[in-house]
């Protein structure tokens, strides 16, 4: 989907949006790594050697070896499988999160950039009361009042971001207003609804889309760490950084395995969102 | 100037109340009784009721706000449930410490960041520069405890060249305060690393490409000289308030990188005073983080426009 809504975007001569994104060596490496978690998350338990909930009492934080790759957790889990099948709840989360935050964000930053006046006026005055605070720091305390349900940190972690997006799409749709075709709309007697949701939407789609990548990025950012902190989504299945934050403290004694492979991890998932999302905005703007 | 400044300072602390009133009623929508959170499951409901009463939480709400904050104008920001003792010093201490830990953090970024972008743009287009650029947007993006994690395990589990966790005695010399203070520090730098880089980057690409440059090129100047008197002077601008802008960022890096370290800062107090219910405690550290981003905001604006005459006279229109 996001090559069909670039190309249409292209001129006729040019190559089509997606065959330059392949031609790009940084977007092929990200999607590779990306498409290898979307794979461990949907045929996780398959995948997996071992069972990643099974216990093994007598072989508790053993060093990676040939049996266990990435050795085993205070548990005697094999800490390879924990990993692998932990892309799961991240690659639900964070994605329904950033879905929550680019359709709300994208509605607001329509309304207030076709509009403007008093509106925009309090609400960019709003958004900068909440931008005063690290984007964290809202989401952790929103988290610890309402709870650590998988959909209370999808709404707010969505909730956060949509003044970021709308912001963004705000000023993408200021630009169109200029354009000719929206006065042209609106004298052949368009609502505005019809002209903010037909006409101007397809136009800031590339902006939109382009946003929706960066901030899926910070959304794993902010899963992870919330699940660091010890509010991770309560899902059964394993959990990169509530595993970090379970394991952290036996770095003092040296088992590093149980802690680092995640880490590995959560780095390995975000840099090739950020790899794939640097591409699309390079594409996209010629 | 001056009624720029005034206008600044008067949208800062209409910003500011209403900051305080979102953490209050957020602190209010915190689930658990904070007399049952102090005297603990088993105790009597009637001894809860007592507390309640004595901390003054079964008062209407807006009652409560306002003599919150008519205290925490009168420099009283009220006693922590957890602690039993007043807020002030407890939030002091925490302050310098983290204080501590960010200036330590700036003072590598700054110029690192710098050095990254200015490279970047003088060899815009080039592998470095997407090597640069690219290497900033992704550390950028990385969690801080994934960043510190990695630094521990290399540093201090393999390599057993710092401590972990940093024990910080008190009273200790200057320079073994430092030591323990580089790995919790290289997580942050990560994370700023790419916005400082980004922004130095596009301002002297745009000093690059303007006439005083190109004069200053065709009259015979060494490349080294135009980059540093006529590049440098007028690309750093921007930068300077982008560094500001990211001392919220700094902050919130700062609430998992003490977590991590375990270091006792302004971010574990939160962390604390969240997952606690301390109130008090939670309302006057986010109050604070509130304030100090203010005054960062604030005071790289003044910085700005100080230094360039063109926006000077901008904003006293």
């Amino acid at each position: 989907m996001p090559a069909g809504i670039a190309a249409s975007d292209a001129g006729p001569r040019e190559l089509p949006a997606w065959r330059l994104l392949l031609r790009r060596p940084a977007f092929d490496v990200g999607a590779v790594i990306l498409l290898f978690w979307i794979a461990c998350a949907i045929f996780g338990t398959a995948i997996a050697p071992h069972d990643p909930l099974a216990q093994q009492l007598l072989g508790t934080n053993q060093p990676p070896s040939a049996a266990h790759w990435f050795g085993t957790d205070p548990l005697g889990r094999d800490v390879l499988s924990r990993v692998i099948v932990g892309a799961q709840s991240i690659l639900i989360v964070a994605p329904l999160a950033t879905v929550v935050g680019t359709v709300l964000g994208t509605a607001l930053g329509l309304v207030l950039g076709y509009r403007g006046g008093v509106v925009d006026l309090v609400a960019s005055r709003i958004v900068e009361a909440v931008l005063a605070l690290p984007a964290i720091l809202i989401i952790f305390m929103f988290v610890v009042a309402l709870g650590v349900s998988t959909i209370t940190q999808i709404l707010v972690i969505g909730f956060i971001f949509t003044p970021l997006i709308a912001r963004t799409v705000r000023s993408a749709v200021q630009v169109e207003s200029q354009l000719e075709y929206l006065a042209a709309a609106s004298l052949v007697g368009d609502r505005s609804i019809r002209i903010m949701f037909v006409e101007i939407l397809p136009n800031v789609m590339p902006a939109v889309l382009v946003e929706f990548t960066v901030r899926l990025g910070y959304a794993i950012f902010a899963v992870a760490t919330l699940a660091f902190l010890g509010f991770g989504p309560q899902l059964s299945t394993p959990n990169w950084g509530t595993d970090i934050n379970a394991n952290y403290g036996l770095l003092t004694a040296g088992y590093w395995w149980a802690t680092l492979f995640p880490a590995l991890a959560i780095a390995s998932l975000i840099i090739a969102i950020n790899l794939v999302a640097d591409a699309i905005e390079q594409v996209l703007a010629g | 100037m001056a009624i720029y400044l005034l206008r600044r300072l008067g949208l800062a602390v209409i910003t500011l109340f209403l900051l305080s009133v979102i953490i209050f009623f957020a602190g209010q929508v915190l689930p658990g009784d904070p007399a049952r959170a102090i005297l603990g499951p088993l105790s009597a409901e009637s001894a809860v009721r007592a507390l309640d009463h004595q901390l003054g939480v079964d008062r209407p709400l807006l009652t409560q706000y306002t003599s919150w904050i008519t205290g925490v104008l009168h420099g009283n920001l009220g006693e922590s449930y957890q602690n039993q003792s007043a807020v002030a010093p407890l939030l002091r201490a925490a302050l310098v410490n983290s204080a501590k830990l960010g200036a330590f953090a700036l003072v590598v970024i700054i110029p690192l960041g710098i050095l990254g972008g200015v490279i970047a743009a003088l060899y815009a287009g080039r592998p470095i520069d997407r090597v640069i650029t690219l290497t900033g947007s992704s550390a950028a993006a990385l969690p801080e405890f994934v960043t510190g994690i990695i630094v521990i395990v290399i540093l201090s589990v393999q390599l057993k060249l710092l401590p972990f966790p940093p024990q910080i005695q008190p009273g200790a010399s200057v320079s073994s305060q430092l030591r323990s203070l580089i790995s919790p520090v290289i997580p942050l730098v990560f994370v700023l690393f790419g916005y400082i880089a980004r922004m130095a980057r596009a301002g002297t690409i745009e000093a690059l490409e303007s006439d005083y440059v190109r004069t200053a090129t065709l009259k015979g100047l060494t490349r080294v000289v135009v980059i540093y008197r006529h590049v440098l002077r007028n690309s750093l601008l921007p930068t300077i308030a982008v560094i500001a802008t990211q001392t919220g960022y700094l902050i919130g890096g700062l609430v998992v990188v003490e977590r991590l370290f375990n270091y006792q800062g302004i971010g574990n107090l939160i962390y604390h005073a969240a997952t606690a219910k301390d109130f008090p405690m939670l309302e006057a550290s986010v109050l604070t983080i509130g304030v100090v981003y203010m005054v960062a905001t604030i005071g790289a604006d003044v910085l700005t426009t100080v230094l360039n005459p063109r926006q000077r006279t901008e904003a006293a229109r």
